[in-house]
């Protein structure tokens, strides 16, 4: 299968030793930079995606309008609650602070009405809905907001960066094939009279295409790795300044699966524009007798 | 053997077919050859090559004689009528069909085409190597083939570094080095010396002796006056002149 791989001295000088076209290893390598640096950050967005409505997923919070005069006895009829896993009634505290970076000391005033809020995981959605009838029986107006309804939209589009990503990294792999298939014809176009001379003795196009496949692969292989080690060096970097950048970044990182397919794929890459070179090659053979 | 040159050793039906002996190498029917919209360089030719015959193609400049050389050896498709090589009609074959039958034909070009950035050893052995012979199985023939010609000293030479008698004997040993059913050469002896052209010819015979059909384009007469036993194919306008008969298919003997 590989065979053509390892071909002798003899056969690598059939086509001189001029470079298959010179800057293509340059195209790839930059493509596949582009394309490491895109995927990573698809990579990323989905793991953040997942590891947010995983942990929200099962989270709500009882709202209770004017404060907790009845916290109490909310508390311990949420954690009655069958499925309900964990219960955390956010301190008066904890909500003044949080109020104060917008109403400044105004939210210490005892006259200002806080929300008691009531954090509690419910494994089974089912029983939310019998939880927020008793609650406003216990404290009218009292309602459960679900995580998910809210940050829902945020997660959506989360997802639709995750796409977009996705969607790029097609398309720049499309790009890169387009450009190995100018090099390709280029290649021919230089060594038209050397194939002519080939046909002629009886070569098959598969014979000739194998000598350009091999180059077409060499620079493909070259360029996705430059490309790719020089994404992996400036992910690394990004990676190192996230870790300092706190809560909101700390979040998008890559697990083993994604770190495998950003291995993988400068090897697909050049897989792919070998596979396009050797097809555009081998149609611009059939053109001749 | 590596693994760019594994196609070439076929083994299929249709080598096995090619196998055997045929009576006529070539056969013309009918065939004519146009270039584009143009008028036709060749016209009405019908004929064939006994197998193991000697020919000489001659006629004036412009004649047609290198566009019947190129139908020879599969590089043209004729635009009308039907051409028999080896017994197989090869007219209309699929072009991924036409490999294994050029490799049973050596080419002599008038302009040698020799590959400018290979060697004279590599490109005497390139038709060895298409045909998938290994580096050890090269070495020892073609070596042999250029002290033939009288180049063993200047192997690693490139074309661009051969006189024209050189490089036109780099292209008859790369013609020949295959040992071909057909040998087709365009004015082989056009840029060698006398003494040259005599040992040329007279490797040529020697193939021809060995079975070998040989076609040899060319104006010298005298080359066709040294070669005993050689029949003359004469084009004039794109038609074959054949006052003898012998070319016809059937001879007109047999008619």
């Amino acid at each position: 299968m590989f065979a053509w791989l390892f071909v002798s001295p003899a056969e690598r000088r059939v086509l001189g030793a001029a470079r298959f076209g010179g800057p293509t290893p340059w195209v790839i390598a930059i493509m596949s930079f582009s394309i490491m640096l895109i995927a990573a950050t698809g990579l990323a967005l989905a793991s953040t995606a997942a590891l947010v409505g995983r942990s929200i997923e099962a989270r709500y919070t009882l709202q209770v309008p004017g404060g907790g005069p009845n916290l109490g006895q909310l508390v311990a009829a949420v954690r009655s609650t069958p499925g309900v896993t964990s219960v955390e009634a956010v301190p008066e505290s904890d909500m003044r602070q949080t109020l104060e970076r917008w109403l400044g000391p105004a939210a210490q005033s005892a006259e200002l009405p806080v929300p008691a809020l009531i954090d509690f995981d419910a494994a089974d959605a089912a029983r939310v809905a019998p939880l927020q009838r008793r609650a406003e029986v216990i404290a009218p107006g009292a309602r459960i907001v679900a995580h998910r309804d809210s940050v829902g939209p945020l997660l959506h589009s989360l997802r639709v960066l995750q796409w977009v990503a996705f969607g790029l990294v097609l398309l720049l792999s499309a790009a890169a094939s387009a450009a190995v298939v100018l090099a390709a014809r280029g290649a021919l176009d230089t060594h038209r009279f050397t194939i002519e001379v080939m046909h002629g003795i009886g070569a098959t196009d598969l014979q000739v295409t194998h000598l350009f496949q091999r180059k077409i692969l060499i620079d493909a292989l070259v360029g996705s790795l430059a490309g790719a080690i020089a994404a992996a060096l400036v992910l690394l970097l990004l990676a190192s300044g996230a870790s300092l950048a706190g809560e909101l970044t700390g979040g998008a990182t890559l697990g083993p699966l994604d770190l495998l397919i950003l291995a993988l794929l400068p090897f697909a890459l050049t897989i792919l524009a070998t596979w396009v070179a050797r097809t555009a090659v081998l149609r611009s053979l059939r053109k001749a007798l | 053997m590596h693994g760019a040159w594994q196609g070439g050793r076929r083994t299929g039906p249709a080598i096995r077919r090619m196998g055997r002996q045929v009576a006529a190498v070539a056969e013309f029917d009918s065939v004519g050859l146009r270039y584009g919209t143009g008028a036709e360089v060749l016209r009405d030719l019908d004929f064939r090559l006994r197998t193991g015959s000697f020919y000489f193609l001659t006629g004036p400049s412009g004649a047609g004689k290198t566009s019947l050389l190129k139908l020879l050896y599969l590089a043209q498709r004729p635009t009308r009528g039907r051409i028999k090589l080896f017994g197989e009609e090869l007219s209309e074959a699929p072009r991924e069909d036409l490999p294994p039958f050029r490799r049973r034909i050596g080419v002599v070009f008038q302009d040698f085409r020799l590959i400018r950035h290979l060697s004279a050893f590599d490109n005497v052995a390139l038709p060895l190597r298409v045909n998938g012979a290994s580096d050890e199985e090269v070495e020892g023939p073609v070596r042999e083939m250029l002290a033939w010609v009288g180049l063993a000293d200047r192997a690693s030479a490139r074309p661009p570094t051969l006189s024209g008698g050189e490089q036109q004997r780099v292209a008859i040993a790369r013609a020949v080095i295959n040992r071909p059913e057909l040998l087709v050469a365009d004015e082989p002896t056009g840029n060698v010396d006398a003494e040259m052209a005599n040992r040329l010819m007279g490797l040529f015979t020697a193939m021809n002796r060995l079975g070998t059909t040989v076609v040899v384009a060319t104006h010298d007469v005298g080359l066709i006056s040294a070669t005993p036993g050689a029949q003359l194919i004469r084009l004039e306008n794109g038609t074959l002149v054949d006052p003898t008969g012998s070319l016809r298919n059937p001879p007109r003997s047999a008619n």
